[in-house]
């Protein structure tokens, strides 16, 4: 074949450069274009130059109030829980389960998230956890379509996603740090917050950037477990797009949406930035 | 600590186990267990329209999974050494599409499209009597696009990490370039385009959101799975819960085992990397 290098590379570059094109920008430019236009009378969008949309972000305030604490939230908690369990893995198995058990946590983020939480209908209905309660003699608790139900599946389909990087980071730290620790008569617990804490901090950042990522976008789980009662901005952009077909003031949700997302991301990657230089500072003592 | 982390692993796995007890209940009722069958999987493998629903989901996926490899490798091979602004173009929209919540994708492709379709349909119903519409390609183009993103990231981890001595051996030896490309390049990235179709594939075939947007009429296995909850929850949803998580669970053993041979027969031919000595700088 007589192509040069050159001609090769865009040879096999320009099919995922439309692919981008006709998919990605174009898509997102619509958005952000139709978030400038108003609402045709039958739905839909007709062309205008207006921040009407924009003005009216107010009226879907609980969708944006609901996402920005219980992400957030969701995202603490999984942290809570995910952090122990990635040190377990990471300092205190034996080599002979460690892959098993790490596999253990990655299935069932493989298997749908639809499926898993529905699952807790069941385990968060009224036959469920509250009848259990209900025998021990706690009565009349309500847990299906509650904050805490939404919280309780956020924790669920995430925890994977936030324990692996924590595990990596743990895995990585140098464990003759703590045996030196150890041996100047520091106690365990200053060790952990001294040396062990600081070192898996690049993975807490990443775990807990994941999922809060994810978790803005959410629909699925206040949509299952919230029963209509604690929705998201997903679950208004689906009712904005899909039933009352309202795209112009659609597209200003989801255009807010990622513009949070973004300025979130921005402090974020400063605060790791910072984490970061720390870490440095550390290494010279 | 133990006992910690097994209370972690009851938490992950009890809502599985109790979706896959009860697809085994002989009741009607979906909550309480009232002998053992296997009928609501019978029940569910004769529904014709979880059947049809199936074949959506893994004809869409097989496709998008298929196209985003070949794309994704093609575009991680330019990519790789490469310098620029294309690049930095490409770094970005990759980012962009991974990054951007699915539901956003979702909506961004359904009105993108349909506006195009509008625009376009008039023309073209004049032209050849076909419409275009919302449904089998828009769901695989918009899967397709979200997965090419993962197959590029993956395959170029694999080739930023290729031996160049191998490269420039198999050309001192006077090996045509798209001959090193199949005999030396292809065999040493091959595993990580299987993992990268394989991630794509469950993707896919999971996949609600983005699907819910952009599905038109057709109705892949989540969106029927999501509808039929919505009606309230049955033995045979469960059956149908089962069976998906089961087959995920097969496709993810299949990769890891695909994964691992595919590292196994590299070090044949790549030296293992030397674990570099830990200098103690405290």
């Amino acid at each position: 074949m007589a192509l040069t290098q050159n001609q090769t590379r865009w040879a096999l570059i320009t099919p995922a450069g439309l692919w981008y094109a006709a998919l990605l920008l174009l898509p997102l430019a619509v958005v952000l274009i139709f978030s400038f236009g108003e609402r045709s009378t039958v739905g839909g969008y007709a062309p205008g130059f207006t921040l009407e949309q924009y003005a009216n972000l107010p009226a879907r305030f609980a969708a944006f109030r609901n996402t920005l604490t219980l992400a957030p939230l969701g995202t603490i908690a999984s942290l809570l829980i995910a952090y122990p369990l990635a040190y377990f893995l990471a300092v205190k198995v034996s080599p002979r389960w460690k892959t098993m058990l790490l596999v253990l946590v990655i299935v069932p983020f493989w298997t749908s998230i639809l499926i898993r939480s529905y699952a807790w209908i069941f385990l968060l209905g009224g036959r469920g956890i509250p009848a259990l309660l209900d025998w021990l003699g706690i009565e009349g608790v309500r847990l299906i379509n509650t904050p805490f139900a939404v919280l309780v599946g956020i924790v669920y389909g995430y925890l994977p996603l936030m324990v692996f990087p924590i595990y990596v980071a743990l895995e990585k730290l140098d464990k003759r740090l703590l045996e030196a620790s150890a041996d100047l008569g520091t106690p365990p617990w200053r060790s952990f917050l001294q040396i062990t804490l600081p070192l898996s901090m690049p993975g807490v950042l990443t775990g807990t950037m994941l999922v809060f990522i994810l978790l803005m976008g959410e629909f699925l789980i206040p949509a299952i477990l919230g029963g209509g009662k604690v929705f998201f901005v997903g679950n208004a952009l689906v009712d904005l797009f899909l039933q009352s077909r309202n795209w112009a003031f659609g597209s200003a949700v989801a255009v807010a949406l990622v513009v949070i997302m973004l300025i979130v991301v921005a402090l974020y990657g400063r605060l790791a930035k910072r984490f970061a230089v720390n870490r440095d500072d550390m290494d010279l003592m | 600590m133990r006992l910690y982390a097994a209370l972690v692993y009851l938490f992950l796995y009890l809502p599985i186990g109790i979706i896959a007890l009860f697809s085994f209940s002989a009741g009607r009722s979906a909550s309480q267990f009232q002998g053992f069958s296997t009928k609501w999987y019978g029940r569910a493998l004769e529904n014709p329209f979880v059947i049809e629903a199936l074949w959506i989901s893994v004809e869409v996926a097989l496709i998008s999974a298929v196209l985003a490899s070949v794309v994704g490798t093609m575009a991680a091979l330019a990519l790789t050494g490469m310098k620029g602004r294309l690049k930095m173009v490409f770094d970005l929209m990759i980012h962009v599409a991974v990054m951007i919540p699915g539901i956003v994708i979702g909506i961004a492709t359904l009105i993108a499209l349909v506006s195009v379709f509008d625009i376009v349909n008039p023309w073209l119903e004049a032209v050849s009597g076909f419409r275009l519409s919302m449904g089998y390609g828009s769901l695989i183009a918009a899967h397709g696009l979200f997965t090419m993103s993962l197959v590029v990231i993956l395959v170029r981890r694999r080739l930023e990490a290729l031996d160049r001595a191998l490269l420039e051996a198999s050309s001192d030896l006077g090996a045509h370039p798209l001959g090193t490309f199949r005999q030396v390049t292809l065999p040493l990235i091959a595993p990580a385009i299987l993992a990268g179709f394989l991630l794509s594939f469950t993707f896919s075939f999971d996949d609600f959101i983005i699907a819910f947007f952009v599905a038109g009429s057709e109705t892949t296995l989540p969106i029927y799975v999501f509808s039929s909850i919505r009606r309230g929850v049955t033995p045979e949803i469960n059956a149908i819960g089962t069976m998906v998580m089961a087959a995920s669970l097969g496709l993810l053993v299949v990769t890891q085992v695909i994964l691992r041979r595919g590292g196994a027969r590299s070090t044949d031919v790549q030296s293992e990397p030397v674990e570099r000595p830990k200098v103690d700088r405290s």
